[in-house]
């Protein structure tokens, strides 16, 4: 009997190509996923080196940090970010490599349309030169963030150096209650994970509370693995998985084939992970953020903590500072703390199922008068599925902008940002300070509870919320 | 890639723990598609005031600090986003080495990638550290430090000497700073072998 495996064990026994004496492994890279920010200086080392993709066909290209959200029709206006665009599309033509570009149909974020598309599979292992390639772990994929050199080295050879990381069970029984979401799930572990609690492992997402999750909630939680530190986040596949991906556009085309081989991939029974927590989702409320990390995170029915309450002497100066930024005191009730702006978007929650859950609190409702609210939708697929469900008319009804597909707000680096001070509801997944803007505040919530916030001028517990 | 052997040079202290990449280098400079010029930038947010002059209250625009090359830091140094922006930036100011108790793997990877060497020390030599900054700075002189890579030795001229963990590859490829894509393409019948096993046919005019 082969000793039993975890899914980290079996992908990565598949991929390794060797293991040299004295080398770090190299393993192969199935999918290779860019966009304008991390590429530029990657395919400039390729030109100088006169080096050429090695597989073209396993690398798929979009923008998406940097481009507006408004209409599509009209020029890029900042300089420097069209030339960012326009090298994108000169590099990907120059190497072959396929493009959704500005207007395409299928653009958007790109870590939305790789499980969109079926580019992301469950055994593959999967690569991008942004910190939230995690996603892709919710459909059983081996997936993480690169630095661009690597983005360079995948290029050339479609393998990387790796050694192998440490495996980390997360386990969660139990379930959810009504209004408490996967993005609430994912904020609670965060912060009994702690930012750094994940590093040098990779997360599997285990237990009932998981199993019971939908394919997009899922790809939220995987998603905000590299909060909590760890570089990859990845949950089993089962039918859940199967039936997201039958149909879509990459998938293989004997699929009840590709799904036989998928299903042998769930970690063995007793299978060995280096460390393992369980949790429950009993426990789970509402969660906001209230710091400047993602750690620093309660319960809505909570109040801003006191830093002088917490043991350990880095959390506290961590913590003073992070209200000094916030302009929060501590012991304010997070319900009591109004905001001005809403952003409903990102890599984490900006899927059609996210759209509908914001929209149904929000209908038949207004914007608060105080708040500026907006709707990024995550993909130009995700953006039509909404217009076809009318959401896109309930949210501009409410007094939402309705915008085009792109990372927008998440990370400011595009038009979209806070101005210094203002307080926004976000669905994202970073409050670092200035992450929005320089001198924005960042409270991190779920699709639920920004349309809530948006309504009302502040957080509100959404387990009350009068749906009409 | 710039080699790293063994380096001595002034000490900067950032007390503070978590920092993130969206604070070494904020986004609104990730728009150029150059890999160097990126120093201007560095803590930008922390560093300059409204105004665009230096903030004096930032620990690295104290005079003392001026010319500093090793970056002394808290835990999980170099979190969020993977942007080699961040060392880029690092390395364009100056430094050529950060000391922390723990680094975001992410970052970690990239400073290697950029002949930069990321130290671990345990919280009690980095606070021992902070502890002899401090007392060199109050003395009126900044704290120098070695950072020894052949050695995996970090020490000082008072008695300080602790040595490192580094990956002997890692610290193969920097000493000799390798092309690490060259290192690679070694092992092109390896990745072939790989591809031709799982189904997959190299393509013409892919790299060999």
């Amino acid at each position: 009997m082969p000793a039993p495996r975890t899914l980290l064990d079996k992908i990565w026994d598949d991929h390794l190509v060797c293991s040299p004496d004295g080398e770090q492994p190299l393993i192969y890279i199935d999918r290779h996923l860019v966009h304008e920010v991390t590429s530029a200086q990657a395919f400039e080392g390729l030109r100088v080196a006169g080096r050429r993709l090695r597989r073209p066909e396993a690398t798929f290209a979009t923008p998406d940090h940097n481009i507006p959200t408004t209409d599509r029709r009209l020029p890029i206006a900042d300089p420097i970010s069209k030339q960012q665009i326009d090298t994108l599309r000169a590099n990907c033509r120059e190497f072959g490599v396929r493009l959704f570009d500005l207007g395409d149909a299928d653009q958007g974020i790109v870590h939305v349309i790789g499980p969109e598309l079926g580019i992301t599979q469950p055994g593959m292992t999967i690569v991008c030169g942004d910190s939230h390639t995690a996603t892709h772990g919710a459909l059983g994929a081996l997936a993480f963030g690169i630095g661009t050199s690597e983005v360079e080295h995948v290029l050339a050879t479609q393998t990387l150096r790796q050694s192998k990381p440490k495996s980390f069970e997360v386990r969660v029984e139990g379930e959810l209650h009504p209004g408490v979401t996967a993005k609430d799930l994912v904020l609670y572990l965060i912060g009994r994970l702690t930012t750094e609690g994940g590093t040098g492992y990779v997360i599997e997402y285990t237990g009932p509370c998981i199993r019971r999750l939908g394919m997009e909630e899922r790809m939220t939680v995987c998603n905000m693995s590299i909060e909590a530190g760890a570089r990859a986040g990845m949950i089993a596949p089962d039918q859940i998985t199967f039936d997201y991906l039958r149909g879509r556009d990459l998938v293989p085309k004997d699929f009840d084939q590709a799904v036989a081989r998928w299903s042998t991939l769930p970690s063995d029974a007793g299978a060995r992970y280096d460390r393992s927590e369980t949790f429950s989702g009993g426990d789970v409320v509402p969660q906001v953020t209230w710091g400047t990390n993602p750690a620093q995170v309660v319960g809505v029915d909570a109040s801003v903590p006191d830093p002088a309450s917490m043991a350990d002497a880095s959390d506290r100066s961590s913590a003073s500072r992070a209200l000094e930024y916030m302009g929060l005191e501590a012991g304010t009730p997070i319900a009591a703390i109004p905001i001005d702006r809403v952003f409903i978007g990102s890599c984490t929650n900006s899927r059609i199922e996210d759209l509908r859950a914001a929209a149904s609190v929000v209908r038949g409702h207004s914007v608060a008068s105080r708040v500026r609210a907006m709707v990024v939708p995550g993909s130009g697929r995700v953006k039509r599925q909404a217009e076809a469900e009318g959401l896109d008319r309930v949210f501009t009804a409410a007094g939402f902008e309705w915008r085009e597909a792109g990372c927008s707000m998440c990370l400011g680096m595009n038009p979209d940002t806070l101005a210094p001070g203002e307080r926004c509801a976000s669905t994202s997944n970073r409050n670092f300070e200035g992450r929005q803007g320089k001198g924005g505040r960042t409270h991190l919530v779920s699709p639920a509870m920004a349309a809530a916030a948006a309504v009302k001028g502040h957080f509100t517990d959404i387990r009350q919320w009068r749906y009409l | 890639m710039q080699p790293f052997t063994t380096h001595t040079g002034n000490v900067a202290p950032l007390d503070r723990a978590n920092v993130d990449t969206d604070q070494i280098i904020p986004k609104q400079f990730l728009k150029r598609i150059e890999r160097t010029g990126f120093g201007q930038f560095l803590f930008f947010d922390w560093r300059f005031l409204p105004d665009g002059s230096p903030d004096p209250a930032f620990e690295l625009n104290q005079p003392i600090r001026q010319g500093a090359s090793i970056l002394l830091a808290r835990r999980n140094f170099g979190c969020g986003s993977s942007r080699e922006h961040a060392p880029w930036a690092l390395d364009d100011y100056g430094f050529r080495s950060v000391i922390a108790p723990t680094f975001a793997d992410i970052f970690f990877n990239n400073c290697f990638q950029n002949g930069m060497l990321p130290v671990k020390l345990d919280e009690a030599d980095v606070d021992e550290l902070f502890r002899r900054a401090a007392a060199a700075e109050a003395a009126g002189h900044a704290y120098r430090l070695t950072v020894d890579l052949e050695n995996c030795e970090v020490r000082d001229d008072g008695g300080f000497s602790r040595s490192f963990a580094v990956d002997p590859f890692r610290r193969h490829c920097l000493l000799e700073g390798l092309d690490n894509i060259g290192l690679s393409l070694k092992h092109v019948d390896e990745i072939t072998a790989w591809e031709n096993a799982h189904g997959l046919t190299p393509l013409p005019g892919g790299t060999t």
